[in-house]
C-alpha cells in the first residue's frame, strides 16, 4: 500500500476530496423537520408566519429610514412599484408554469372563488396564482398505470375514472410538495481532475471529513472468534455482530456503547436483528436463538435447525432462515408460529438476500440458479439460471430492480428483475467475489477475498455501472459480512480479522422517516412504533413477484362467477340485446322486410366476425412465421 | 226490454233531430206493431236497445215486444204480408202510415208532419199561439243549444281516470325535475355537509367595523392619527390627496382638450387623404421629374444622367407625359443614377464610407439572390404564366421581372453598363475590381465567400458580358419595336467589349508604366491579372481531369454552371477537395434523374447494388435470429469483460497469466460432468408441460373393435374421441430462455382481490385505475390522506336535518317555482313531454 504524505494531502484535501458525509448534520431538529417524502406533513402553519414580516397595516406610518432594515417597508413598496420580484428559487420558477394539468385546479369551497384579487387595503399578493409544483417530481408520485388503453366508458364511469386520476394528481402534487422538507442531500466524492475515485483511500477521506463523521470510520480487531457475520439494525443506530467461534455482540455502534456481549459457546453462522434493535436471531451450530438486547436468550427454535442465513421481512413480522437441510423456513416472529417451510430441493442453502421491494427471498444453488420464493406457494415463483458455477452471493438493490449475483465462474452479473430477468451487465473478476450487498441508494459492494469493491451507478434507481469501481478497500481479513448500514454512508465489513467500519460517501439515504425508522428514537418511541407496525402487520401470504396485485381484480374468478350467472339465468343479462327492427310506416313494417332487415343486421355481424377471425389467424400465422425473437430497441438500426 | 251493449252511435248522430222532436212528446214503451215503423223509430231514437230489434228482423227472431202484444200477432204478420206485396208490386215502398181511428196511445211512431206541411221545427212545439215575451229567455237559450254542436260523448270513467293520472303525473314530474340537477350534484358530490348550509356571504371589514369606536386611550390616539393623516377609515382606497388628483382637472377643461384634439386629427386625416390622392396622379410627377431632369441635364454639367429615355428627343415634355406607365421605371433609374452619382463622389471624398456603402449594396443582392422575389414564382407572376400564352403584355410583364431579378442579382457595373456612358467607360471597368478588393476586406477569413464573388467577378469580366447582351435589350425591344437603336445598341455594347479587351490588354503590357493614365488602383490591376492567371489555370486543369469531364457529361445543365468553378481556388490548398465533391454532387443529381425516368432498366442495377451492399447484415442479422433461439448457451458462455481492480485479493496478486489458465482449466474440470444449461433447459420443459393444459381422451378400448391385451384402440378412433384443451395464454418466460417463471395462480392473494366489478364499472381495467392510487399515510402526504379519506356524509351533531328545500339550493321558494324552472329550462321541459308521449302511447 503506497502511503501517501499526510500533509500534502491535509493541504490538498479539500480540493481534491470533496467527499460530503451528511451524517454529521443530522440532528433531532432535522428529524423533526425532515420526514419521509410519503409521509411529509404539510408545512406547520405558525413557523413561516412566525419568520414572515409582518404585513403593514395602512395606518401604520412609513418606516423610517433608519428602521428600514428591521421593517417590513421595502417589500410593500416593491410590491406597489411592480418591481420585478427578487429571483426565487428553482422550484418555485417551475411553477409559473400550469401545474398538471391543464385545466385550473377547482377549489376546494366557494370560498376561494370569492377570494377577491385585491385586498381591500390595496396590498397585493406577492406569490400570485396555485402553490408552485415541481411538475417532475410530482410525475416520480404518480401510481396509476396509464400504458394499458382502457375499453370505451360510459359517462358515469368516465366521471368515476376522471375523479381517480384527480385524486392521484393532487395526492402526487402534495407529495412532490413536500419533497421539500427533505433537506439532506446525499454525500458525494469526487476526485480532482480525472483522478480514480477508487485510488482514494479510507485515510483520505477521513482526513476530508468532519470529525464527527470521521468517527464513523473504525476497525474492531477480533481476530480470536474467528470470521465475523455483521447485521445493523433497520434503523442504522445498532450494530450486532456474531463471530464464527461463538462471540455475539450488540453495540450502539455510533457512540460505541455495547449492549451486550456473549459467547454462545457453539458456532455462529448468521446474526440478525429482529424488527427492532431490542431482539436479536442468532443462528447457531444447531438451532435458532433469539436474545434480547441484554443477551439473554429468550428462545430457541428447534423447529429451525442448521440455520445458514437470516433475513428479516420487517413489513410482515417473519424472519427466513435458510438451512444446511435445504428448507427454507418462515418464521412469524409477532406470533412465534411457523407460516411455512419450503423445500427448495436444491441441497444445502446458504446463499440467500431479499427483495426489499416485495419481501421475495432469493436463494442461490450450487447449480448456478437462483430462485425467488414466497411463503404463499411451494414452489419458486422464478427460477433464474444465472451462473455456469453455483451462485456464491446474491444481492438486490432497494427499490428491487436489479439483483446483482457472483458465482463459481468468477462473474459478476447484473439482472433486471423488471420481468425480464436478463442481465444487463457482468464482469469476470479476478477472484468471484464471495459476497455482495447493495446500499440504500444503489452502490454494490463485492467482497473477494480481502478486497471489497464498491461500483456507483448514475444516482438512485439506476444500475450501478462495473467499469470502474468507485471504492476499494483492503482488509485485514477474509470478507464474511458485508452491510450497508441504513440512513448512514457507512459499509460494515464482517472478516477474519474483526469488523471494519467504512465510509463510503453516498451510499445512503440522506433522509429518514422519523416516523417509521427513526435512528434518534427514544424507548417510548420505540414501544409506540412497535404498537403501530404490528398493527400493519402485512400478511404473509401477500408477497409475490408484484406488490400491487392487490390492486388487480382477481380476472379468473369474475369470468367464473360471470359464466354461472349466465348458467343460471339462462341468458347472458350484459349481453348486448338482439336486434330489433323499427317499426316503419307505409307498409314497409311488414313481415317479411321485417325479417330481411332482422337477417341483414344479423349477416353484418356474422361477416365482422369472421372477418375478425381471419384476420387472428393470419396474425398467428404471421408470429409463427416470425421467430420468436424478442425484439430489440436497436433493431430499427438493422437493415 | 233487453239491455244490449254496444249500441252504435251513429244511429244517434243520424235521427238527432227527429228524436228530440219526439223525445218530449211520445212514450218511448208504446211500440207499434209494424215492421216498418219498428224500422223508423229505431232510425229516429237514439234508443240503443231498438238496435238488436233491428238487427234481429231479418233472420226471423220473434220481436222483442211481442211478449206485449201476442195476441195481435197474426194480424201484424198479415199486415207483413201485404206489405211486403205491396212493396214489391209498386215504386213506393215507404208507405206513410195511416191513422185510421183515435186511441188513447198515440204511438211515437205513426205521428206524421203530414198535416202541417213543413218540417217540425223544435221551436213550434215550444211555441205558444200567441208569442210571448216571458219565453223569449227559453228562445234564447234554446237557439243557444241549436247554435252548438251535439255534445262529446263523456268518456269512460276508466279513461277519465287514465287521463287524470298522466296529467298528475306530467305535472309532478316536471315539477321534480327541477331537482334532478340538485340530486345529481349530490350525488357526485364527495363530501356532504348536513344540515345544509347556505353559503355565507362575506361582509367588507370595514362594514363590520363601522360600529366600532375607539373607547381606550391608545385606540383613540392611533385614530388621532389617523385622523391627522386624513387616512381614511372606513373606505382605504384613497386618500383625500388621491380624490384631488383625481378631480384636478375640471369638465370644461377637458371638452377644450377634447376639441383639440379632435380638430388636430381631423386635419392630419385630410392633408392624409390629399397626399394619397396626389401621389396617384403619375403623369404629373413624370411630368415634373422629366422637367426637372431635363433642365438639370440641360444647365448642368454633362456627367448628369439623363432621367428621360435615350430615344426621346429631350425637347418634349408632352411625349413624356404620355409615358405615364413607364413612370416607375423612369424614377427608379434615375434613383439608381443618382446613387450612384453619389456613390462615386462619396468615393472620392470618404474611400471607407463607399466601401461600406458597396457593403451593403452588395448585401442587398445578396438578400436578392436569396429571395424568391422576381423568380416569376409568386402569385402574380404564375397568373401571367398562364395568360403568357396569348397575352403579349403578361409576357412581357414575365421577362421584365425576370430582367429585374437579373439585374438586382447582378454585380454593380452590370447596372453601369446598361446605361449609356461612353465617358465613363473605364470607372466602370474599376468598379467589379473594387467590389472584390470590398469583398476580401469584409469576408477576409471565409475562403468560400471569397472564392464565390471572385468567380463572380471574373465571370461578368470575361464571358457574362455576352450574356448580359439580350437581357437589357429585350424589354426595350418590346418598347418600341420596329427601331433600329437595339441594334445600334447592340453594336455599341460590342464595341465596348473590343474596347475593354483592348484596354485590359495595354494595361497587361504596360500597367507598370502608366498607372496614372489608367486611372486603376495598383491592387486592382494586380486583380486582374491575377483573374486572368487563373483563367488560364483554369484551362489547365480542365485538360488535366478529363475524367471529370467524363462524368459531367451526362449531367451537362449543371456542368455547365460547373465546368468553371473549379478554376479560381485551385491556388488555396483550403479548396483542393472541391472537384471532387462537385462530383457526387452531380451523381446526387443523376441518382435523382435516374429514379424519375420512366424506364426502371437504368436503375435497377444500382438498386441491386444497394441491395448486395445490405445483404451480407441482413444474413448476418438471420444468424443472429437463429442464435436468439439458443440464446442460454450464449448468455452463459459469452466472455465478459475483466475487471482490472486496483486492489487486488492477496491470494490472487500473484497469479500471472498462466496461473490464472490454470485455474479456469480446474474450473472447468470440476463442472465439466454437470451440464448446468442442459439441467436447465429440462427443467424448464418439464415445467412447461406440467402447466399445459392437458386434452380428454374419451377412447374406450373394445367398444366396437376388438380388445384385450395388447390391443389398442385405432387410431382413427383415439383422434376422434380426443378433447383437445384450450390452449392458455402464452406463458410469460416463452421468450426468456434462462428463465422458468411459475405460472400458477396465488390463492392466497386472490383470497383478498376483488373479484366483483361495482356498479358503474363495465370491464376490470377501469375498476383497477381507480384502486390504484393509494390512500394509506404511509404512502401520500397527511393532507391529501385526510382528504382522500374524508367521510361522505358529515352531519353535525345536534342540529335538525330538515329536508331540503328551494332555498337550500338558491332558488325561489314561492309556489310558482316549479314554472320559472320550466322556463328556465324549455328544452328539457320539451323532452320531458316528448318521453311522456312516448309512454302514454
Amino acid at each position: 500500500m503506497k502511503s501517501r504524505g499526510l500533509p500534502e494531502v491535509s493541504s490538498q484535501a479539500l480540493g481534491r476530496l470533496k467527499g460530503v458525509l451528511h451524517v454529521d448534520r443530522r440532528s433531532v431538529v432535522g428529524m423533526e423537520t425532515a420526514p419521509k417524502p410519503g409521509r411529509g406533513d404539510p408545512p406547520k402553519k405558525d413557523k413561516p408566519q412566525a419568520k414572515r414580516k409582518k404585513p403593514r397595516r395602512y395606518w401604520e406610518e412609513e418606516p423610517t429610514p433608519s428602521a428600514a432594515g428591521a421593517s417590513p417597508g421595502p417589500p410593500r413598496k416593491k410590491a406597489r412599484t411592480g418591481e420585478p420580484r427578487p429571483p426565487r428559487s428553482q422550484s418555485a420558477r417551475i411553477a409559473q408554469k400550469p401545474r398538471f394539468s391543464k385545466k385550473p385546479p377547482i377549489p376546494k369551497n366557494a370560498s376561494d372563488w370569492k377570494k377577491p384579487q385585491r385586498t381591500l387595503s390595496g396590498a397585493q399578493d406577492p406569490f400570485p396564482g396555485p402553490v408552485p409544483a415541481p411538475l417532475e417530481v410530482a410525475r416520480k408520485f404518480c401510481r396509476i398505470d396509464k400504458s394499458k388503453k382502457l375499453p370505451h366508458s360510459k359517462p358515469k364511469t368516465q366521471s368515476q375514472l376522471e375523479k381517480a386520476e384527480a385524486q392521484e394528481e393532487e395526492a402526487s402534487v402534495r407529495a412532490a410538495r413536500a419533497e421539500l422538507l427533505l433537506a439532506e442531500e446525499p454525500g458525494f466524492l469526487v476526485g480532482e481532475d480525472g483522478e480514480d475515485t477508487a485510488k482514494i483511500l479510507q485515510t483520505d477521506i477521513v482526513e476530508a471529513v468532519d470529525i464527527s463523521s470521521a468517527a464513523k470510520h473504525f476497525d474492531l480487531n477480533l481476530r480470536q472468534f474467528g470470521p465475523y457475520r455483521l447485521n445493523y439494525s433497520r434503523t442504522g443506530r445498532h450494530l450486532a455482530l456474531g463471530g464464527r467461534r461463538g462471540h455475539v455482540a450488540a453495540l450502539d455502534w455510533v457512540t460505541k456503547k455495547l449492549m451486550c456481549e456473549i459467547n454462545v459457546t457453539e458456532a455462529v453462522r448468521d446474526i440478525h436483528f429482529l424488527h427492532s434493535e431490542a431482539l436479536l436471531a442468532v443462528a447457531q451450530n444447531r438451532w435458532l436463538y433469539i436474545y434480547d438486547n441484554q443477551g439473554i436468550e429468550l428462545h430457541c427454535i428447534r423447529r429451525c435447525d442448521r440455520v445458514t442465513r437470516l433475513e428479516f421481512l420487517p413489513f410482515h413480522f417473519l424472519l427466513a432462515t435458510a438451512s444446511e437441510t435445504g428448507f427454507l423456513t418462515y418464521l412469524d416472529v409477532s406470533v412465534g408460529k411457523i407460516v411455512t417451510a419450503l423445500n427448495a430441493r436444491a441441497g444445502r442453502l446458504n446463499v440467500m438476500a431479499q427483495n426489499p421491494y416485495n419481501a421475495v427471498i432469493h436463494l442461490g444453488h450450487s447449480n448456478g440458479t437462483v430462485s425467488l420464493w414466497s411463503p404463499a406457494m411451494k414452489e419458486p415463483l422464478a427460477k433464474i439460471l444465472c451462473h455456469r458455477g453455483g451462485v456464491r452471493a446474491v444481492g438486490v438493490d432497494s427499490t428491487g430492480t436489479y439483483m446483482a449475483t457472483s458465482g463459481l465462474d468468477h462473474q459478476l452479473k447484473i439482472f433486471d428483475l423488471r420481468g425480464t430477468f436478463q442481465p444487463l451487465s457482468s464482469r469476470t473478476l479476478p477472484q468471484g467475489a464471495g459476497h455482495l450487498a447493495f446500499s440504500q441508494r444503489g452502490l454494490l459492494v463485492a467482497g473477494m477475498g480481502d478486497v471489497v469493491n464498491i461500483w456507483a451507478g448514475q444516482g438512485k434507481g439506476s444500475p450501478p455501472s462495473l467499469e470502474q469501481p468507485y471504492l476499494t478497500h483492503r482488509l485485514s481479513g477474509n470478507v464474511h459480512g458485508l452491510q450497508f448500514c441504513p440512513f448512514e454512508d457507512v459499509l460494515g465489513v464482517g472478516h477474519s480479522g474483526g469488523i471494519t467500519s467504512m465510509l463510503v460517501p453516498g451510499a445512503a439515504e440522506p433522509n429518514f422517516d422519523g416516523l417509521e425508522s427513526n435512528p434518534y428514537r427514544s424507548r417510548k418511541q420505540r414501544q409506540e412504533w412497535e404498537v403501530k407496525a404490528l398493527l400493519e402487520k402485512v400478511p404473509a401470504e401477500l408477497i409475490c413477484l408484484d406488490p400491487r396485485a392487490l390492486a388487480e381484480v382477481d380476472v379468473t374468478t369474475l369470468e367464473q362467477q360471470k359464466k354461472e350467472r349466465i348458467e343460471r339465468l339462462g341468458y347472458d343479462p350484459d349481453a348486448k340485446a338482439a336486434f330489433q327492427p323499427k317499426a316503419k310506416q307505409k307498409g314497409r313494417s311488414s313481415t317479411a322486410s321485417l325479417v330481411k332487415r332482422k337477417k341483414k343486421v344479423m349477416d353484418q355481424e356474422h361477416r365482422d366476425k369472421v372477418r375478425q377471425s381471419l384476420e387472428q389467424q393470419q396474425k398467428k400465422k404471421q408470429d409463427k412465421a416470425k421467430p420468436g425473437a424478442h425484439p430489440s430497441a436497436l433493431d430499427r438500426f438493422v437493415r | 226490454m233487453s239491455c244490449v251493449i254496444g249500441g252504435s252511435k251513429n244511429c244517434f248522430a243520424a235521427g238527432k233531430e227527429v228524436a228530440l222532436s219526439l223525445a218530449s212528446v211520445l212514450d218511448p214503451c208504446e211500440l207499434p206493431a209494424t215492421k216498418m215503423s219498428a224500422i223508423k223509430a229505431t232510425k229516429g231514437l237514439l234508443a240503443l236497445s231498438q238496435q238488436d230489434d233491428l238487427m234481429d228482423l231479418p233472420t226471423n227472431y220473434p220481436l222483442s215486444d211481442s211478449e206485449d202484444e201476442a195476441g195481435s200477432d197474426g194480424e201484424r204478420k198479415h199486415q207483413k204480408l201485404l206489405e211486403a206485396i205491396g212493396s214489391l208490386s209498386g215504386k213506393n215502398r215507404w208507405k206513410l202510415p195511416e191513422r185510421s181511428e183515435a186511441g188513447l196511445k198515440v204511438s211515437e211512431f205513426n205521428v206524421s208532419s203530414e198535416g202541417s206541411g213543413e218540417k217540425l221545427a223544435l221551436s213550434d212545439l215550444l211555441e205558444p199561439l200567441k208569442s210571448s215575451s216571458s219565453l223569449a229567455a227559453v228562445k234564447k237559450q234554446l237557439n243557444r243549444v241549436k247554435s252548438k254542436k251535439t255534445l262529446e260523448l263523456p268518456l269512460h270513467k276508466g279513461e277519465v281516470e287514465r287521463v287524470h293520472r298522466e296529467v298528475a303525473f306530467s305535472n309532478t314530474s316536471q315539477a321534480l325535475s327541477k331537482w334532478d340537477s340538485v340530486v345529481q350534484k349530490n350525488r357526485a358530490a364527495e363530501q356532504l355537509v348536513f344540515p345544509l348550509e347556505k353559503e355565507p356571504t362575506f361582509v367588507p371589514m370595514e362594514h363590520v367595523f363601522c360600529e366600532w369606536k375607539a373607547r381606550s386611550p391608545l385606540e383613540q390616539e392611533i385614530f388621532n392619527l389617523l385622523h391627522k393623516n386624513k387616512q381614511p377609515v372606513t373606505d382605504p382606497l384613497l386618500t383625500p390627496v388621491e380624490k384631488a388628483s383625481l378631480k384636478a382637472m375640471s369638465l370644461e377643461e377637458a371638452k377644450i382638450r377634447r376639441a383639440e384634439l379632435q380638430r388636430a386629427r381631423a386635419l392630419q386625416s385630410y392633408y392624409e387623404a390629399r397626399a394619397r390622392r396626389m401621389k396617384k396622379i403619375k403623369s404629373k410627377k413624370a411630368v415634373e421629374a422629366g422637367e426637372s431632369a431635363l433642365q438639370k441635364s440641360g444647365g448642368g454639367s454633362e456627367s448628369q444622367p439623363c432621367q428621360v429615355p435615350y430615344w426621346l428627343p429631350p425637347s418634349q415634355p408632352a411625349l413624356v407625359a404620355i409615358l405615364a406607365p413607364v413612370y416607375h421605371k423612369i424614377v427608379k433609374k434615375g434613383k439608381a443614377q443618382k446613387a450612384l452619382k453619389d456613390f462615386e463622389q462619396l468615393r472620392k471624398v470618404d474611400p471607407d464610407a463607399a466601401l461600406e456603402e458597396l457593403e451593403k449594396m452588395e448585401k442587398a443582392r445578396m438578400l436578392e439572390r436569396m429571395s424568391l422575389k422576381h423568380q416569376n414564382s409568386g402569385k402574380w407572376a404564375k397568373s401571367k404564366a398562364i395568360m403568357a400564352k396569348y397575352d403579349l403584355e403578361a409576357r412581357q410583364a414575365m421577362q421584365e421581372q425576370l430582367a429585374k431579378n437579373k439585374e438586382l442579382t447582378q454585380k454593380l457595373q452590370v447596372v453601369s453598363e446598361s446605361e449609356e456612358e461612353r465617358d465613363a467607360e473605364e470607372e466602370e471597368a474599376l468598379v467589379p475590381d473594387i467590389v472584390n478588393e470590398v469583398q476580401k476586406a469584409a469576408h477576409g477569413p471565409n475562403p468560400w465567400m471569397l472564392r464565390s464573388c471572385n468567380h463572380d467577378a471574373k465571370e461578368n469580366e470575361i464571358q457574362a458580358d455576352p450574356e448580359q447582351l439580350p437581357e437589357p435589350a429585350a424589354p426595350e425591344f418590346s418598347k418600341n419595336e420596329g427601331d433600329e437603336k437595339p441594334v445600334a445598341e447592340e453594336g455599341k455594347l460590342l464595341e465596348e467589349l473590343e474596347k475593354r479587351r483592348s484596354l485590359r490588354k495595354r494595361s497587361e503590357l504596360n500597367h507598370d508604366a502608366e498607372p496614372a493614365r489608367d486611372q486603376k488602383p495598383k491592387d486592382s490591376t494586380n486583380q486582374e491579372v491575377l483573374s486572368e492567371l487563373r483563367a488560364l489555370s483554369k484551362k489547365l486543369s480542365k485538360e488535366n481531369h478529363p475524367f471529370e469531364k467524363q462524368k459531367e457529361s451526362p449531367a451537362k445543365t449543371v456542368g455547365l454552371v460547373q465546368e468553371e468553378e473549379p478554376g479560381p481556388e485551385e491556388d488555396e490548398p483550403l479548396l483542393l477537395q472541391r472537384p471532387e465533391r462537385v462530383r457526387t454532387l452531380e451523381e446526387l443529381e443523376e441518382l435523382g434523374k435516374e429514379y424519375s425516368l420512366p424506364n426502371k432498366e437504368l436503375s435497377r442495377p444500382s438498386v441491386e447494388g444497394e441491395q448486395m451492399r445490405t445483404n451480407p447484415q441482413n444474413q448476418t442479422k438471420g444468424k443472429n435470429k437463429k442464435e436468439q433461439m439458443i440464446s442460454l448457451q450464449n448468455l452463459l458462455t459469452t466472455r465478459t469483460p475483466s475487471v482490472t481492480s486496483l486492489a487486488l485479493p492477496t491470494t490472487v496478486e500473484e497469479l500471472d497469466d498462466e496461473v490464472k489458465r490454470n485455474q479456469k482449466q480446474m474450473i472447468k474440470e470440476a463442472f465439466a460432468g454437470d451440464d448446468v444449461i442442459k439441467e436447465f433447459l429440462k427443467e424448464k420443459r418439464e415445467a412447461v408441460q406440467a402447466n399445459k393444459p392437458k386434452d380428454v381422451d374419451l377412447t374406450l378400448p373394445g367398444w366396437g373393435e376388438w380388445g384385450g391385451m395388447d390391443l389398442k384402440p385405432s387410431a382413427k378412433k383415439r383422434r376422434r374421441f380426443l378433447i383437445k384443451a384450450p390452449e392458455g395464454p402464452p406463458r410469460k418466460d416463452k421468450n426468456l430462455p434462462n428463465v422458468i417463471i411459475n405460472e400458477k395462480r396465488n390463492i392466497h392473494i386472490a383470497a383478498h382481490q376483488v373479484r366483483v366489478l361495482p356498479y358503474p364499472f363495465t370491464h376490470h381495467q377501469q375498476f383497477e385505475r381507480t384502486i390504484q392510487n393509494p390512500i394509506g399515510s404511509t404512502w401520500i402526504t397527511q393532507r391529501a390522506f385526510q382528504k382522500l379519506t374524508a367521510p361522505k356524509v358529515v352531519t353535525k351533531p345536534g342540529h335538525i336535518i330538515k329536508p331540503i328545500t328551494a332555498d337550500d339550493v338558491g332558488r325561489q321558494s314561492s309556489p310558482r317555482s316549479d314554472l320559472s324552472v320550466m322556463q328556465t329550462n324549455p328544452k328539457r321541459h320539451c323532452k320531458h313531454q316528448k318521453q311522456l308521449k312516448k309512454k302514454a302511447l
